[in-house]
C-alpha cells in the first residue's frame, strides 16, 4: 500500500495524520532485570485474584529477530495447528531463541519419566547421556526411573541443576502388564511426590534416544507427539481399539492424529489427571477381562480424543528411525533405538 | 409436588372417577415437576446439559489433585473435555491455508478463516461467558444500535455474552432485542472534551471497571469500538489469554513502517528493529486477568506520558503496540477481523470480513 493510502486509512481509523521523522539513534530499553512471562503468583500483583497460583504475563526481554512474515508461500510444509487451535510444533514454526527468552527466567523444572523395567534396564545409560546433551539444555530437570531393579541403574554424569531420581517398582512377568500400569505409576508418583518437584513432566519410553535438541517449544498444558507410523494415514487406519466393549473404543469416524504411547506430558497437575483418568479406564477394561490392542497407548488416544492436547508434537518428537526420513520432517530430535525386542521381552 | 390426596364424596368413586383421579394426578405431577425445572435451576435454558462435562469439572474441584507448584489458573490451563463428536479429519501433511502464516514463532495461532474447527471450540469453550466492552461517548452512541443489531447476529452466538456499554448518555443506549443468555449492562462513565482524551482514558475505565466487575462476571472480555459493526462469525476461535488484532493497514508492511511511537520520550516508543505486528486496538482481548494488566499498564504509561508532556501519536493504540511487542499474544486476529471495506481493496487471502468500519463524518462525531 502506497503511503498515501495509509494516510488516509488512518484518517478514517483514528483522525488526523501524523508526519513524524524517524530517529536514527534510539535509547535502550528502560534497564533492568530480565522479566519472564509466567512468574510466581502474588508478585506485584495490583489486583486481587480468586485463584491462586496464577501465572502473570511478564514483559519479554528486548531481542532482535525476523519480523514474522505473514503472507506466506510455503509448499511441503507440516500441519502447523489443529483444528482447535493447538500447535504442533516442528522446525521452522517457533523461534529458539525468542522460547528461551520467555521461558528461560522462569526457572522451570522439568520432569522426564522413563521405565527401565528387566532387560530395559541396558537402555538407561545411552538414554540419560542423550538427554544430557539435548533434553532441555539449560532447564532444571528431574529424571524419574522407574525400575524393578535400582542396581542396574548405571551412574551416568549429569549437568548443574539436573538430578536422578531412581523409583523402585514391582516386576511383573508378562510385559503388557508393565505396559498397562504405568499410568498408574505415573499419576501415583505425581501425587507422592512430582507435583511437589516439577513444574511439566513427560513420559517417555526408554528405548530411544534424543538425536536434536528438544527444548521450551514442547511446554504446554497437556502435550501429545504424533505417531510416526501413523501420520499419512486415514484415521480408519489408526490402531483404536475397535471392539466396542473397552472403554478405549473408537469408533470409525472419530479421531484426530494417532498419537504415540512413547511421548506424552504436559503441566504435571494436567499430566496427573491424564493418567488417572487413563488408568481409571484400564482398570474398568481390566474388570471385563479386556486388554486394549495397544494397551495403555489405545486409551491414551482415547482420552486425547475427548481432553484434546493443547500442543501437539510433530513426528520429529517421535521417529522410527527404521523409516525413511520424510522431507517434511527437518529435524528428527526423539527416536527409536533399533533392538531386538523378542530378547527383550523374554 | 404431588399434592396430598384429597377426600372425594364417596359416591364419586366408581371406574371412571379413577381414570379421571388419575389424569388429575399425572397432570398435577407434570405441572409440578417442571415448575420446579424452571424455576428452581437458574437459566435452565441456556445450559446445555452434559453431564460428562461438568461431571469431570465438578470432578477436578472436589477431589483437588495435587496442586504442582505452580498450580495453573482455571481459564488458561484447564483441559476442557469435548463430548463425542463427528467432524472431518485433519491432515498432518496439508495444512488447510499454505497463503498465510497460521501460527507467530512463540506459538501464537493466527486465526483466519479454514484453520479452526468451530464445532469443537464451540464444546471446548461452553460455560463460558465473555464480556463485549464497547465506548459510546457523546455523539458516538448513535452506532449503538447497529453494533449491537450485528453483534446479536455474529458475535459469540450460542454463548453466554453481557455487553459493557461505557457511555456518558446511558439514556440514549438503544433498547435492542437479545439473544437467550445474553444481557446488556450500561456503566455510567464521563466524557472528555478532547477526542484523544476520549480514547486515552478508555484503558483506565476497563483497568477501573475489570477489577470492580468484569472479574466476577465473565471468563474473557473483547473490547470492541463501535464505529464499527459485525458482518460475519466472530466466536470462541478468537479466545485465548491475551489476543490482539492485525491491523488491516500494515499486515503486509515492514515494520519500519509500522507507525509506532518513535519518540524515546514516549513511553509507548519502539525502536525500528523491533516488532512483530501492528496491532489495531479496535480489538483486543482475553481473560480479564491479563486485560486488566494490559488496560493498567497502558493508562499508567499514558500516565507518565502526560507528565512528560507528550502524547503517543497513535494514543492508545500506540501503547497498545508497546504492551504487545513485550507481552507476546497468544492468539492473533487475521485481519478478517477488523477491516475497511471503503478503503481498502479485499485481497484474495481475506476470504471473510467479519467486523468492519461504518463510515462516519468524521468532524461532525467529534464535537461535542
Amino acid at each position: 500500500m502506497d503511503g498515501f493510502s495509509i494516510q488516509l486509512t488512518r484518517l478514517l481509523f483514528r483522525g488526523t495524520v501524523a508526519h513524524h521523522t524517524l530517529r536514527s539513534t534510539h535509547s535502550p530499553l528502560p534497564a533492568g532485570q530480565l522479566h519472564c512471562i509466567w512468574a510466581s503468583a502474588g508478585r506485584t500483583g495490583n489486583m486481587k485474584l480468586q485463584y491462586k497460583g496464577e501465572k502473570l504475563f511478564q514483559p519479554v526481554a528486548q531481542s532482535r529477530y525476523p519480523q514474522p512474515k505473514l503472507l506466506e508461500q510455503r509448499p511441503t510444509e507440516l500441519l502447523t495447528l489443529t483444528p482447535w487451535l493447538a500447535p504442533i510444533v516442528s522446525e521452522g514454526t517457533f523461534n529458539a531463541e525468542l522460547l528461551q527468552h520467555i521461558y528461560q527466567p522462569l526457572n522451570l523444572t522439568i520432569g522426564l519419566t522413563v521405565f527401565a523395567v528387566g532387560k530395559y534396564t541396558h537402555f538407561v545409560q545411552h538414554f540419560l547421556e542423550s538427554a544430557e546433551l539435548f533434553f532441555m539444555h539449560g532447564y532444571r530437570v528431574c529424571y524419574y526411573v522407574f525400575t524393578d531393579d535400582p542396581t542396574a541403574i548405571p551412574q551416568v554424569p549429569l549437568g548443574p541443576g539436573r538430578r536422578l531420581g531412581i523409583i523402585p517398582i514391582q516386576r511383573h512377568s508378562r510385559w503388557e502388564e508393565i505396559s498397562t500400569r504405568r499410568m498408574e505409576i505415573i499419576s501415583q508418583h505425581i501425587a507422592k511426590r512430582a507435583h511437589r518437584e516439577v513444574d511439566y513432566l513427560f513420559c517417555v519410553d526408554v528405548d530411544m534416544v534424543f538425536r536434536n535438541p528438544w527444548g521450551p517449544e514442547t511446554l504446554g498444558d497437556l502435550v501429545a507427539a504424533i505417531h510416526p507410523g501413523y501420520y499419512a494415514v486415514p484415521r480408519q487406519q489408526f490402531p483404536y481399539e475397535r471392539r466396542h466393549v473397552s472403554t478405549a473404543f473408537v469408533a470409525d469416524g472419530e479421531g484426530d492424529f494417532y498419537y504415540g504411547g512413547a511421548v506424552f506430558g504436559g503441566r504435571v497437575a494436567n499430566v496427573y489427571e491424564f493418567t488417572r483418568g487413563c488408568h481409571m479406564a484400564i482398570l474398568a477394561d481390566k474388570a471385563n477381562g479386556i486388554m486394549a490392542a495397544w494397551q495403555e497407548e489405545s486409551h491414551l488416544n482415547r482420552r486425547f480424543i475427548s481432553h484434546k492436547p493443547s500442543k501437539v508434537l510433530s513426528p520429529e518428537y517421535l521417529w522410527d528411525d527404521r523409516k525413511r526420513q520424510p522431507p517434511s520432517l527437518k529435524l528428527i530430535r526423539f527416536s527409536t533405538l533399533d533392538k531386538d525386542t523378542s530378547w527383550l521381552r523374554s | 409436588m404431588l399434592h396430598a390426596r384429597q377426600d372425594l364424596p364417596g359416591d364419586f368413586w366408581g371406574k371412571s372417577s379413577k381414570s379421571w383421579l388419575f389424569l388429575i394426578l399425572l397432570f398435577i405431577a407434570s405441572f409440578g415437576f417442571y415448575s420446579n425445572v424452571f424455576n428452581w435451576i437458574p437459566r435452565w435454558r441456556q445450559r446445555e446439559v452434559s453431564q460428562s462435562c461438568e461431571a469431570h469439572h465438578l470432578q477436578g474441584q472436589r477431589e483437588s489433585p495435587p496442586l504442582s507448584k505452580g498450580d495453573c489458573c482455571p481459564d488458561t490451563c484447564r483441559v476442557p473435555r469435548v463430548p463425542r463428536m463427528l467432524y472431518p479429519k485433519a491432515h498432518v501433511l496439508q495444512p488447510p491455508r499454505v497463503d498465510v502464516l497460521l501460527m507467530t514463532p512463540w506459538f501464537a495461532p493466527i486465526i483466519w478463516d479454514g484453520t479452526y474447527d468451530s464445532a469443537i471450540l464451540d464444546a471446548q469453550f461452553r460455560n463460558t461467558t465473555i464480556g463485549l466492552t464497547v465506548f459510546a461517548i457523546k455523539k458516538y452512541v448513535v452506532f449503538l444500535k447497529l453494533f449491537l443489531e450485528t453483534a446479536e447476529k455474529y458475535f459469540m452466538v450460542g454463548h453466554r455474552v453481557i455487553y459493557y456499554i461505557l457511555t456518558d448518555r446511558p439514556a440514549d443506549v438503544p433498547q435492542i432485542p437479545l439473544q437467550e443468555g445474553r444481557r446488556v449492562v450500561i456503566l455510567k462513565v464521563r466524557n472528555y472534551t478532547r477526542w484523544q482524551d476520549v480514547v486515552l482514558h478508555r484503558m483506565e475505565m476497563i483497568s477501573n471497571f475489570s477489577q470492580q466487575r468484569f472479574l466476577h462476571e465473565v471468563d474473557y472480555l473483547v473490547s470492541a469500538d463501535v464505529d464499527m459493526k459485525f458482518s460475519d462469525h466472530v466466536g470462541v476461535e478468537i479466545l485465548s489469554s491475551l489476543f490482539g488484532t492485525l491491523h488491516p493497514g500494515f499486515y503486509a508492511s515492514d515494520r519500519q513502517r509500522f507507525t509506532y511511537e518513535r519518540r524515546p520520550l514516549s513511553q509507548a516508543y519502539i525502536p525500528e528493529d523491533e516488532g512483530d505486528f501492528y496491532y489495531a486496538a479496535a480489538l483486543y482481548g482475553g481473560s480479564v486477568a491479563e486485560v486488566y494488566r494490559l488496560a493498567t499498564a497502558c493508562h499508567q504509561a499514558t500516565l507518565i506520558d502526560k507528565a512528560n508532556g507528550i502524547e503517543a501519536v497513535w494514543h492508545e493504540e500506540s501503547h497498545l503496540n508497546k504492551y504487545l511487542l513485550y507481552h507476546k499474544p497468544t492468539k492473533v486476529l487475521s485481519p478478517e477481523y477488523v477491516w475497511d471495506e471503503r478503503m481498502l481493496r479485499k485481497p484474495p487471502y481475506l476470504r471473510r470480513l467479519r467486523y468492519v468500519a461504518v463510515p462516519k463524518n468524521h468532524a461532525q462525531i467529534r464535537s461535542r
